[in-house]
C-alpha cells in the first residue's frame, strides 16, 4: 500500500501579489504541481454597467476610465464612438487624430506596464521599475494634455476635451526618440535573459484553436497566430489612414502562443504605436476639436455595438436607447474576461510557479473582468 | 578567556563556582560578538543591499538616517522591536516562536570559525569548514518549523521548498569544498588559508582548471543555500506571497532577514577563505607596518574584507537582474550539472596533485589572464552602459 495523498486546495487570492488586482483562483495542487486553477472573478465589480443605465450619455464617461484604468483612453474612445454612432455624430478629424494619438500613447504604458508585470512575476524586480519610470513620462504627456494621470476622461463625445497643449509634438517626438533606444535596452534585458526563457517558453501555451474557441482577444489572440487586428480589420477612426503592422506569434522558442510569444507581440505592438503617433504628429490637421454637439442627447430608439481594439483586445460597448436621456441598456465586453476563462482549460497539470507566469502573460486586469 | 573567567571570579563573582563564572563569560563573551560583529555586518549589508538595488532600478535608497542613510539599518531594527508581535490563532505556537532563532543560530554560529585575520578567530576548530557547513544546515530545520508552524499553505510550501533547495545544495557544496580541502590536506580554515598565498597566482582559485570550476559551482550553490535571487524560491514573493515568513512581524521577521544578510557575509567569507587566498597580505606590506603588530592584523582584516565585499557586491547585483529559476529547473542544475561536475572537479584536482605535485604555473597565468579578461569586459560593459545611458528627460512643464 502506497501511502494515503490528498490534494491541498490553495486559496489564491483576492489577496495575492501576482493575481494583479482583486481575483482568486481555486487551486488544486499536489505539491508544487497543481491540477487545476479554477478563476473565481466577481471581487472588483461595481456595477459600471447599471450605473450606464442611470447617468446621461455624457455623464458615464468618466466611469468608463475605471472600467480599464491602464488604458482609460481606449476604453473612453469606444464609448463616445458607440454614442456618436447612435446620435450619428460626425466628428471633426482632428479630434480623431488626438483620439488616436492619446489612445496610442496609452496602448504603450498599457503594454509596457504589463511587460514590467510579467518580468516581476517571474522574479525580476528591475524591469518592472524601468517600465514604471516611462510611463511616468507618458504619464506626464497625459497630464500635459487633459490634466489627469490615470483617468483621463479626455475624449468626449463629439471629440475631445482639450486641444493640444502648445509644444506638445515637440515634447511628444522628444520622448519617442528617447523610448526607442529603450524598448531595444528592454529587449536586450529581458527577453534575451536565459532564465527568463526557460520561464516563459513553452509555458500556458494556447493554440490558436482553443484562442478562437475561448474568444480570446487582441496580444493574446495574435500571439496564438491569429493575424486579427480591429485597428486593420474592421478599421475605424483614422486607422486606415495609417501605416503599421499587425505583429503575430510566431513561436520563436519553439511553440506558438506561449507566454514568451505573448511577451514578445507586446513588444512589437509598442513598436508599432510608436511608429503609428510618428504618423499621426505628421498628419494631424488644424480645426475643430470639438464638434457641434446636441445641448441634450437623446438618441432614437434603437440598439449600437461598437468595437475598438483596446489594449488588452476587442472592447465592445454595446449601447440600447430608449429614445430618452439615459440608455436602456450599456453593456461592456472586455478582453480580460474572456481571457480568465482559459485559465482552467490551459493551468491543468502546470505548476505554482508557471502559473502566476501565465495570468501574467495573459495582462489580466482586475477591474476590466469584473467592470 | 579562562584567564579572563579568572579573573572576573577572583573580582567580582567571587560568591559563585568557577564553572558557572566560566559560563557566564562564554555566554557575554559570544553576545559582544553578536552585537559587536554580526549585527553591524548583517546591518552593513543591509544598507549596501538597498543602495546597490536603489541604483539598479534608478532609485535613490535610503539616505536619511544617519550620513548616506547608513544608520538606517538601526531605524528599521528599533521600528521592528516596537512592532506587534503576531501569532496566527492556527499557528504551532512553540514552533512559530522558535523557528526565527533557530534560523538566527545556524547563521550566528557559523561567525565563530571564520577567520578574520592570522590571530583573530574565535576558534580555530580542526574541523572548521565541516562546523560551517553543518551550521548552515541548522537554518534548514528553522526554515522547515516556521513554515509548518505558521499554520498557512503559504509558509508551508516555502518551508518544503526551503528544505529541498538548502539540503539538494548541501552536496555541491561540499564537492566544491573538497577540492581545496584537498589541496590543503586540511579542514581547518586557517591551514587552508596558510597554504595560500597573499598574491593571486597562490591562491586555490587559480591552482588549476578544476578549482576553477569547483569556484563558482560553491559560489551558486551558496547563493542558493542563501534563498537569494535567482533562487530565492522558498521565499518567492509573486508566487508564495512571501513563502515561510508570512505570518511573522516584527523583531522574529527581522531576525530571518538578519539571517539572510549574515549569510551573504558567510558566503564571501567562505569563498574568500577556500579560494581567494582569505586574509593573506603580501609580505612586504607587512612588514612595512611590522608583522606581529595590531596594524598588521588590521591590514589583514582590510584584505578579508575587501574580498567578501567584492563577492557580496556581485550577488546583489546579480539578485537584482536575474529572474528566479522554478523550482524543477533549479533541482534539475543541482542534480543534473552541479553534482556530477563537483565530482568531476574532485577527481581532477586529485589527479592534478598526483601528476604536477608543484603545481603548473602555465597554468595559473593563464587562468589568471582568463580571469583578468572577463573583469576587465565586465569593467568594459559597465563602462559602455554608463556612457550610453540616455539623459534624464522631463516632460512634465509643470515641474
Amino acid at each position: 500500500m502506497g501511502i494515503q495523498t490528498e490534494e491541498m486546495m490553495l486559496n489564491m487570492g483576492p489577496q495575492h501579489p501576482s493575481t494583479h488586482g482583486v481575483i482568486r483562483f481555486v487551486v488544486k495542487s499536489d505539491g508544487e504541481v497543481m491540477t487545476e486553477a479554477v478563476p473565481d472573478v466577481g471581487y472588483l465589480h461595481r456595477s459600471i454597467e447599471k450605473i450606464g443605465e442611470i447617468c446621461e450619455y455624457n455623464g458615464f464617461m468618466p466611469y468608463t476610465d475605471r472600467a480599464d484604468y491602464l488604458s482609460a483612453m481606449n476604453a473612453n474612445q469606444g464609448y463616445a464612438m458607440v454614442v456618436e454612432k447612435l446620435l450619428g455624430l460626425e466628428i471633426p478629424e482632428r479630434a480623431e487624430y488626438l483620439r488616436v494619438i492619446a489612445a496610442e500613447l496609452n496602448r504603450i504604458i498599457s503594454h509596457i506596464l504589463s511587460l514590467g508585470a510579467v518580468a516581476m512575476d517571474i522574479g525580476a524586480a528591475t524591469p518592472f521599475v524601468l517600465a514604471l519610470k516611462e510611463r511616468e513620462k507618458v504619464n506626464d504627456l497625459m497630464e500635459a494634455l487633459c490634466g489627469q494621470r490615470l483617468t483621463y476622461s479626455y475624449v468626449r463625445i463629439g471629440g475631445v476635451s482639450y486641444d493640444m497643449p502648445p509644444g506638445f509634438i515637440e515634447r511628444s517626438l522628444k520622448f519617442l526618440a528617447d523610448f526607442e533606444p529603450f524598448m531595444d535596452e528592454f529587449e536586450n534585458l529581458v527577453p534575451e535573459n536565459k532564465i527568463f526563457i526557460e520561464r516563459t517558453a513553452g509555458v500556458g501555451v494556447i493554440t490558436r484553436e482553443d484562442a478562437i474557441a475561448y474568444n480570446l482577444v487582441g496580444p493574446n489572440l495574435r500571439a496564438s497566430g491569429v493575424d486579427w487586428d480591429l485597428r486593420r480589420d474592421m478599421t475605424y477612426s483614422v486607422y486606415p489612414k495609417l501605416q503599421f503592422e499587425v505583429p503575430v506569434g510566431v513561436g520563436s522558442q519553439g511553440v506558438v502562443g506561449d507566454s514568451f510569444d505573448r511577451f514578445i507581440v507586446r513588444i512589437k505592438e509598442i513598436k508599432q504605436s510608436i511608429s503609428l503617433l510618428k504618423q499621426c504628429f505628421a498628419q494631424i490637421p488644424e480645426g475643430d476639436f470639438l464638434g457641434e454637439i446636441p445641448r441634450v442627447m437623446k438618441p432614437a430608439v434603437g440598439e449600437c455595438y461598437v468595437r475598438t481594439e483596446s489594449s488588452r483586445g476587442d472592447m465592445g460597448y454595446y449601447l440600447i436607447s430608449d429614445g430618452s436621456k439615459n440608455a436602456f441598456r450599456v453593456r461592456i465586453r472586455t478582453g480580460s474576461f474572456t481571457s480568465m476563462s482559459i485559465i482552467e482549460k490551459i493551468s491543468r497539470g502546470m505548476m505554482l510557479a508557471d502559473l502566476v507566469t501565465f495570468i501574467a502573460s495573459l495582462d489580466v486586469v482586475a477591474p476590466e473582468i469584473d467592470r | 578567556m579562562e584567564n579572563f573567567a579568572i579573573h572576573i571570579h577572583e573580582s567580582y563573582l567571587y560568591g559563585l563556582p568557577l564553572s558557572v563564572v566560566n559560563l557566564i563569560v562564554m555566554f557575554g563573551a559570544a553576545f559582544v560578538v553578536l552585537l559587536g560583529f554580526v549585527a553591524p555586518f548583517a546591518g552593513l549589508l543591509s544598507f549596501i543591499e538597498r543602495r546597490i538595488a536603489a541604483r539598479i532600478q534608478c532609485r535613490i535608497g535610503p539616505n536619511r538616517v544617519g550620513p548616506q542613510g547608513l544608520l538606517q539599518f538601526l531605524a528599521d531594527g528599533v521600528k521592528s522591536l516596537f512592532k506587534e508581535d503576531l501569532i496566527p490563532k492556527v499557528a504551532d505556537k512553540p514552533l512559530f516562536i522558535i523557528a526565527p532563532y533557530l534560523v538566527f543560530l545556524g547563521m550566528f554560529t557559523s561567525f565563530v570559525v571564520l577567520p578574520f585575520s592570522s590571530q583573530w578567530i574565535v576558534a580555530d576548530l580542526n574541523v572548521g569548514i565541516l562546523y560551517l557547513f553543518a551550521t548552515a544546515a541548522i537554518t534548514v530545520v528553522g526554515l522547515v518549523m516556521a513554515g509548518w508552524g505558521s499554520g498557512s499553505k503559504w509558509s508551508m510550501l516555502g518551508g518544503m521548498r526551503s528544505a529541498a533547495q538548502i539540503i539538494s545544495y548541501e552536496i555541491p557544496t561540499g564537492l566544491a569544498a573538497l577540492t581545496a580541502i584537498l589541496l590543503a590536506g586540511s579542514l581547518s580554515l586557517q591551514e587552508i588559508i596558510a597554504a595560500q598565498g597573499p598574491h593571486p597566482w597562490q591562491w586555490y582559485f587559480f591552482d588549476n582548471p578544476f578549482t576553477f570550476i569547483a569556484f563558482f559551482i560553491l559560489f551558486v550553490a551558496l547563493v542558493a543555500e542563501g534563498n537569494r535571487a535567482p533562487f530565492d524560491l522558498p521565499e518567492a514573493e509573486t508566487e508564495l506571497v512571501s513563502g515561510y515568513n508570512t505570518e511573522y512581524s516584527g523583531m522574529r521577521f527581522l531576525f530571518f532577514f538578519f539571517a539572510e544578510w549574515a549569510h551573504l557575509y558567510v558566503l564571501g567569507a567562505i569563498l574568500t577563505t577556500l579560494f581567494l587566498g582569505g586574509w593573506q597580505v603580501p609580505e612586504s606590506l607587512l612588514a612595512s607596518v611590522g608583522a606581529e603588530s595590531i596594524a598588521a592584523r588590521i591590514l589583514e582584516l582590510v584584505f578579508f574584507q575587501l574580498k567578501i565585499y567584492v563577492l557580496v557586491f556581485l550577488v546583489v547585483q546579480l539578485r537584482w537582474t536575474v529572474p528566479r529559476v522554478r523550482m524543477d529547473q533549479m533541482m534539475d542544475m543541482c542534480w543534473k550539472y552541479l553534482v556530477p561536475i563537483g565530482f568531476f572537479c574532485v577527481a581532477g584536482v586529485a589527479i592534478w596533485m598526483m601528476l604536477f605535485p608543484d603545481g603548473v604555473s602555465f597554468v595559473k597565468y593563464l587562468l589568471i589572464a582568463f580571469s583578468s579578461a572577463m573583469v576587465l569586459y565586465y569593467f568594459y560593459k559597465v563602462y559602455r552602459n554608463f556612457k550610453d545611458s540616455r539623459a534624464e528627460l522631463e516632460l512634465n512643464p509643470f515641474v
